[in-house]
C-alpha cells in the first residue's frame, strides 16, 4: 500500500452484502430477489500527465442462474467492471477521458430527458446501491472549455444499451401479459464496432446562477423500443434526441426544467405497430430545505407520442388491442423527501412517483445508517403498484422487494 | 445516501481563518471591530488552501482539502472542497460561490454517479457534516445579523456581546466573542440559551503566522448541554497560490484539481 502511495496511486475497497425478498410470491421468479456479496476494488493513479482509474467488483450472486460466466458488456457473472479510463488534458481547456467511464448530465432527479447514457434498471430495482443505477459506457468523452461555452462530447463507438430488465430477475409485460423466468426477452443489439455508434453533446454555460444546456443525441433507444415481428426478438431502434435544460434558484430553493424531441428515426411517421413513437418530453422541478435537515422535492414530467393516432391505428391494423394501448400522455409526479437525524448518522429518504394518466405508482424508501466512518447499515424497498398489468411502472408490481445490506469501505 | 452537502463546508472562517495585522491604534466601534474581524478570519490573501480533520466525540473523522478564492473587489468567494475521508464521501467534491447579502450558489459532485447536482440554499445552523460545528460558524454570520456592542477592552482583546435583531430565527440569546486586539482573531465565542445559560462555545485554540497571515491551525466547538465536541485541525495551509477562476467550475468538480489531489 504505501509503495502504491508514494508511487500516487490511490486504493480503496467497499465490500457490500445485500439480501432482499419479494413481498409476496410470483411463479415467474424466485422469491428471492437478491443475495450478493460484492468487493469493490478502486484504483485511482494521480499522475503528472494523466490520471488512470481502475474499479470494479468481483461478485458472488446467489440468485443469478449463471453468475460465474463474465459479461462485461452486461455486467453479469463474477466481475463487474465499472471505470478503466485514462484522463488527460492535452490543452488547456480541453480534457479527454478514454475507456470505460460512467457518464451522467441532465438536470432531473432519477428522471432522465438529455442523458441517454446506459442506466442499470435491473440493479436499481433490486435495491442494488444507488451507485449500480449508472452502468459504465465505453467511451471516449471529450471536454472542452473555451471561453465562451463549454462543449462536451462523447463518442461510444459500439452502442451501450441499458441494463435493462429481461424477465431473468424481473418480471415485466411484454406486450401480451406479464412475464418473467418464463419469457426471457431476446433481444437483437446493434453491436458493429464503428458503425453501430453513438454520438452525445453537450453546451453549457452558467449565466448569473443559472444553468443553460443543450444537447444532441444519435443512436438508439437505449432500452426496447421495438420488435421484429418475424423472429420475435426486441430491437433497439435508431433514436435522435435534441433539447435543453436550465436549472438555477428560485424562491429559496433549485427549480429545473428540461425538455427533449425523440426522434424515433424508423417511424417518423410513427404508423410502424414495432417501433415506438417519436415523443416530446418535458420536465419541471423543484427542490428546497423545508425545515433543519429537511429537503424536498417535486417534479412533474410529461411523456408525449407524437403520433398517437398513427399508433393506434397500426395496432387495429394488426388486431392488437387498443385496451392495453399506450396513453397519448404519459403525465407523472415525483416527490423525494429526504431527512437527516441522529447528527446526520441516518439518513431517511423515500422517492414517490405516481402517474395519474397510468394510474400506477412507485415508492422507493431507503434508510440508511452509518455505525461508524467503515461501516453502513441500510434498509430499503422497491414497491410498484397500479390498476392496470400493461402501465408503465404497475408491470413491475410482481417485483415490489424488500432489502437489507451491509457495506464497509476500507 | 450521503453527509449534508450544505454543511459541508464552508470553510472559510474558522477553517481558514487568518488575521491581518493590526494597526496600533484602539478601535472603539463595535462594527468596526466586528468587520475587522470579519476579513481577518474570512478574507486573508488573494487565496488560501488549507487541509482539514475533524474529529468528533464519537471518534468519527472528516478529512477534506479547501480551497478559497475572493472576488478582486467586493466580499464575493468561491469554495472549493474536495473530501478524503471517509469512504463514504472520499471523492466528493463541493463548490459554493458565496454571495454575501445574497443566497450562495452550491453544487455537490457524486463520483459514483458523476453527477453534479445543485444544492438547495438551507439553514445556516445546520450541523457542518454533522459535526459540532455550524454552517454558520464556518462561512461565517452575516455581520448585519446582529448588534453589536463592545462590553470590555483588555490590554489584549475586544470582548464583544452580539444579539439577534431577529431573535425568533437562532436559538440563543446572544453571544459573545473575544477578538485579538493583535490579529483581529476572535479567540473563543460562548453562545446563551434563551433562558440566558451558556449551551454553546467555539475556541481557536493554536494560531501561528503563515506566510505573513495570523491563522487558526486548530479550533473546537463544544456542545454542553449534550457534551459533544468537535476538533478541528488544519494543515499544510497556505496563501496567494494563484487559483484560476476556472478553478471554481463544473470542469473541476468532475475531475479535481491537481491543487487537491496532492
Amino acid at each position: 500500500m504505501s509503495s502504491l502511495s508514494d508511487a500516487g496511486v490511490e486504493m480503496n475497497g467497499v465490500a457490500d452484502y445485500r439480501y432482499g425478498r419479494r413481498t409476496a410470491e410470483t411463479e415467474v421468479e424466485d422469491d428471492t430477489s437478491l443475495n450478493e456479496l460484492r468487493l469493490q476494488t478502486d484504483l485511482l493513479w494521480y499522475h503528472d500527465r494523466f490520471t488512470a482509474q481502475l474499479k470494479g467488483d468481483l461478485v458472488y450472486d446467489a440468485v443469478a442462474a449463471e453468475w460465474d460466466d463474465v459479461d462485461l458488456e452486461t455486467g453479469k457473472g463474477m466481475l463487474d467492471l465499472r471505470q478503466a479510463n485514462l484522463l488527460i488534458s492535452p490543452l488547456s481547456w480541453m480534457d479527454l477521458k478514454l475507456g470505460r467511464q460512467v457518464l451522467t448530465w441532465g438536470a432531473g432527479d432519477l428522471v432522465f430527458i438529455n442523458d441517454l447514457f446506459p442506466k442499470d434498471w435491473q440493479s436499481f430495482f433490486l435495491g442494488r446501491h444507488i451507485e449500480y443505477l449508472k452502468a459504465p459506457s465505453d467511451a471516449l468523452f471529450v471536454s472542452l472549455f473555451p471561453s465562451l461555452v463549454n462543449i462536451d462530447i462523447a463518442y461510444t463507438p459500439r452502442f451501450d444499451s441499458d441494463r435493462h430488465v429481461t424477465g431473468e430477475r424481473l418480471a415485466f409485460w411484454n406486450g401480451q401479459a406479464i412475464v418473467g423466468q418464463d419469457g426471457v426477452l431476446v433481444t437483437d443489439r446493434p453491436a458493429r464496432w464503428f458503425e453501430d455508434d453513438e454520438l452525445a453533446a453537450r453546451l453549457y454555460r452558467n449565466v448569473g446562477g443559472y444553468e443553460l444546456a443543450l444537447y444532441g443525441y444519435h443512436g438508439y433507444w437505449k432500452s426496447p423500443g421495438g420488435m421484429d415481428p418475424t423472429t420475435g426478438h426486441w430491437l433497439f431502434p435508431a433514436l435522435a434526441v435534441y433539447g435543453a435544460s436550465v436549472r438555477g434558484p428560485l424562491i429559496g430553493g433549485i427549480a429545473s426544467v428540461e425538455a427533449g424531441y425523440y426522434d424515433s428515426v424508423d417511424d417518423r411517421d410513427g404508423d410502424d405497430p414495432f417501433v415506438n413513437n417519436s415523443e416530446a418530453r418535458l420536465l419541471l422541478g423543484y427542490e428546497r430545505e423545508v425545515a433543519q435537515d429537511l429537503t424536498m422535492g417535486m417534479q412533474y414530467y410529461v411523456e408525449r407520442m407524437l403520433d398517437h393516432d398513427a399508433y393506434t391505428d397500426a395496432l387495429i391494423a394488426i388486431g392488437q388491442p387498443t385496451a392495453t394501448a399506450r396513453d397519448e400522455d404519459r403525465h407523472t409526479v415525483t416527490l423525494r423527501v429526504t431527512y437527516l437525524l441522529m447528527n446526520q448518522n441516518l439518513i431517511m429518504s423515500c422517492f414517490t412517483r405516481y402517474s395519474p394518466s397510468d394510474a400506477d405508482a412507485y415508492i422507493r424508501p431507503v434508510a440508511t445508517y452509518r455505525i461508524s466512518d467503515q461501516w453502513q447499515a441500510s434498509v430499503g424497498g422497491n414497491i410498484f403498484f397500479g390498476d392496470d398489468d400493461h402501465t408503465f411502472l404497475a408491470q413491475f408490481e410482481p417485483n415490489n422487494n424488500l432489502y437489507a445490506s451491509l457495506r464497509c469501505s476500507f | 445516501m450521503m453527509m449534508k452537502p450544505m454543511a459541508l463546508l464552508l470553510a472559510s472562517g474558522l477553517l481558514l481563518g487568518a488575521g491581518v495585522k493590526a494597526p496600533a491604534a484602539d478601535e472603539t466601534d463595535a462594527n468596526t471591530i466586528v468587520e475587522r474581524a470579519n476579513k481577518a478570519s474570512y478574507y486573508a490573501g488573494k487565496d488560501g488552501r488549507a487541509q482539514v480533520k475533524m474529529t468528533l466525540s464519537d471518534g468519527r473523522t472528516r478529512e477534506f482539502v479547501i480551497l478559497r478564492a475572493n472576488a478582486d473587489e467586493g466580499m464575493e468567494q468561491k469554495f472549493y472542497v474536495y473530501f478524503m475521508a471517509p469512504a463514504d464521501v472520499r471523492k466528493m467534491a463541493y463548490l459554493v460561490h458565496k454571495r454575501p447579502g445574497g443566497l450562495d450558489d452550491r453544487w455537490l459532485f457524486l463520483p459514483a454517479l458523476n453527477l453534479v447536482k445543485r444544492i438547495a440554499p438551507g439553514d445556516k445552523r445546520t450541523s457542518f457534516v454533522g459535526s459540532d460545528f455550524l454552517y454558520e460558524d464556518v462561512s461565517g454570520r452575516g455581520l448585519e445579523e446582529d448588534t453589536h456592542e463592545l462590553i470590555e477592552s483588555s490590554a489584549t482583546q475586544y470582548v464583544l456581546k452580539n444579539t439577534p435583531k431577529d431573535s425568533g430565527s437562532v436559538k440563543f440569546l446572544s453571544y459573545t466573542v473575544w477578538i485579538d486586539k493583535e490579529t483581529f482573531l476572535p479567540r473563543k465565542a460562548e453562545y446563551l440559551d434563551k433562558n440566558g445559560t451558556l449551551y454553546r462555545r467555539v475556541v481557536a485554540t493554536k494560531v501561528e503566522t503563515i506566510e505573513g497571515h495570523p491563522t487558526v491551525l486548530e479550533t473546537y466547538a463544544e456542545d454542553l448541554v449534550s457534551g459533544s465536541k468537535t476538533v478541528n485541525s488544519f494543515s499544510e495551509v497556505s496563501y496567494d497560490l494563484g487559483l484560476k477562476d476556472g478553478l471554481f467550475t463544473e470542469r473541476f468538480l468532475r475531475r479535481p484539481p491537481r491543487e487537491v489531489t496532492r
